[in-house]
């Protein structure tokens, strides 16, 4: 397998974790102080304080990571599409502040051998955690470099065992009117579903996500557990899964249900395929000003393009 | 001073804010994690907010029958053209950085362009004549080319509603609030035609 290293970012670009880390503890420090001096009312410092957990247990580093310059946690945790939580990019942080994920129950049926409902916690034990540093690049042409953690997809459908029949997987975010306040509106078709064909789905870049930077994923990047497809634009990555169904037929994901010109079911990086809106072909990697980073094939995963072999791409966008 | 200088002079000010805030935040980095787009978002809706203001001046003079504030018309549109400008040049500079080929491009493909940068040239020309040499030397045509500002508010928000994703609740309040300006302007033409029409009717044959 062709692992590609970023070799045009020097050593000297990447932040190292240390140097983050201390970072946001300075960042806190900080913020607690102001709160004191009383400036926490007016500067909005505190409104979207989330707890912040260390992940327990050992991450495994992966071969998979790319080199390049990881984002800043604030940028990464307050800039998300997650419509559940509200439309603005900087409404997640804020309205998700006190989604309660414990307890979190996920389950998993349809075409598989041992269908089951499992208790967060169980369904994750048996895997060692991952980290896994991707590039994200967001179908509105912009991108990311994010250190999630989590465990390969693959592990878990190996586990679940799925039938002969089963040719593609579904992934369902909460569809709770209670704890989700955009529900409430018809913005999108709830729950948000994404989908998966089964060959893709078993890539061993796929990789369900429950943290970021070693630490519990919080509220706004998908709590408690996400979808992660590194060759495929952002919005392939199902937030706050509840359910993952194995099927026969190739799902409708809900942005395809949306505006099937614009956002199909594969949905695969593609600098050469243009969205109606906007050009493919260049991005913006945050926080740059210029959108002139050209964007690769599959987000720079080469090693998918065997799955697609002999498919027009230009049809199956 | 004046009643109506001080106001001009306040609304002046006021109106620098937003690019004042921009610069502020961006200095301070400050502004989301995607400053590019954030920019190109806030200069884009106050070249519409602008626009709807200045629109709103002739209304607000006909209901508050205080004449003079005609006298903010111009500054306001100005303004309008301002924002459209930084507006533009964000899409210049930051989505193409000068790459005329993918700028014509985009024009030709993405009709959300193709209507934003006609909406632009509108105001443009507008901007070009709205001094006094321009205003003497059209004379009566001048008027006829102003009242394109009508169809540059109609532009603008059909610009900002093609390039939302979902959520159009935003375009959805301007469009509300232009049809309202505009269609206060055929309401006063209709009645202002209607009573000439009486007036006729009672002059003596």
């Amino acid at each position: 397998m062709v692992i590609k290293k970023a070799s045009d970012v020097r050593s000297s670009e990447i932040t190292p974790k240390g140097v983050y880390l201390r970072r946001r503890e300075f960042l806190q420090a900080s913020a607690v102080a102001m709160a004191a001096a009383g400036f926490g009312a007016w500067a909005g410092v505190g409104e979207a304080q989330t707890t912040r957990t260390k992940l327990k247990g050992p991450i495994k580093k992966s071969s998979f990571s790319t080199t390049e310059k990881v984002n800043l946690y604030e940028h990464v945790t307050g800039y998300n599409n997650f419509y559940e939580f509200g439309t603005g990019k900087d409404e997640p942080k804020v309205n998700a502040r006190n989604f309660k994920t414990t307890p979190w129950t996920l389950e998993v049926e349809g075409e598989v051998a041992k269908p089951a409902k499992y208790a967060l916690e169980d369904f994750i034990k048996p895997y060692a955690l991952e980290e896994r540093i991707y590039r994200m690049r967001c179908v509105e042409a912009w991108s990311m470099v994010i250190p999630w953690v989590g465990i390969p997809l693959k592990d878990v459908i190996d586990r679940v065992q799925p039938t002969g029949k089963a040719q593609f997987v579904e992934f369902l975010t909460l569809h709770d009117v209670a704890r989700m306040p955009m529900q409430r509106t018809g913005v999108l078709d709830w729950p948000y579903i994404e989908g998966l064909r089964l060959d893709e789905a078993r890539h061993p870049l796929a990789l369900l996500a429950v943290g970021i930077y070693d630490e519990v994923l919080p509220p706004q990047n998908g709590a408690p557990i996400r979808l992660v497809v590194p060759w495929k634009y952002g919005f392939k990555g199902g937030k706050s899964i509840v359910k993952m169904r194995f099927v026969e037929k190739q799902p409708r994901n809900t942005w395809q249900v949306m505006q099937a010109s614009e956002y199909g079911f594969y949905a695969n990086v593609n600098p050469n395929v243009d969205h109606p809106r906007w050009s493919q072909a260049r991005e913006r990697r945050l926080p740059d000003l210029l959108a002139t980073t050209r964007t690769q094939m599959f987000n720079g995963y080469a090693e998918v393009a065997s799955l697609y072999s002999g498919m027009d791409l230009r049809k199956n966008y | 001073m004046k009643p109506i200088a001080i106001l001009k002079a306040v609304a002046f000010a006021a109106a620098l804010g937003p690019a004042a805030a921009l610069v502020y935040g961006f200095y301070t980095q400050d502004l989301t994690a995607n400053p590019g787009d954030y920019i190109t978002d806030q200069t884009g809706w106050w070249a519409l907010a602008f626009l709807v203001i200045s629109l709103s001046v002739t209304p607000l003079r006909r209901l508050t029958k205080w004449n003079e504030l005609i006298r903010l018309r111009r500054m306001l549109g100005l303004f309008s053209f301002f924002y459209a400008t930084l507006h533009m040049l964000t899409w210049v500079v930051f989505i193409h950085f000068f790459d005329v080929k993918f700028m014509l491009a985009d024009v030709a493909e993405k009709p959300y362009i193709t209507v934003g940068m006609a909406t632009f040239l509108i105001l443009l020309a507008l901007a070009l004549t709205s001094n006094r040499f321009a205003i003497r030397k059209l004379g009566r045509r001048w008027q006829k080319l102003h009242r394109l500002v009508y169809i540059a508010a109609v532009g603008g928000v059909i610009h900002f509603w093609w390039q939302v994703k979902a959520d159009i609740t935003e375009p959805r309040r301007w469009a509300v609030g232009v049809a309202i300006l505009l269609g206060f302007r055929l309401w006063w033409n209709w009645r202002s035609r209607v009573s000439v029409a009486v007036q006729r009717r009672r002059e003596p044959v």
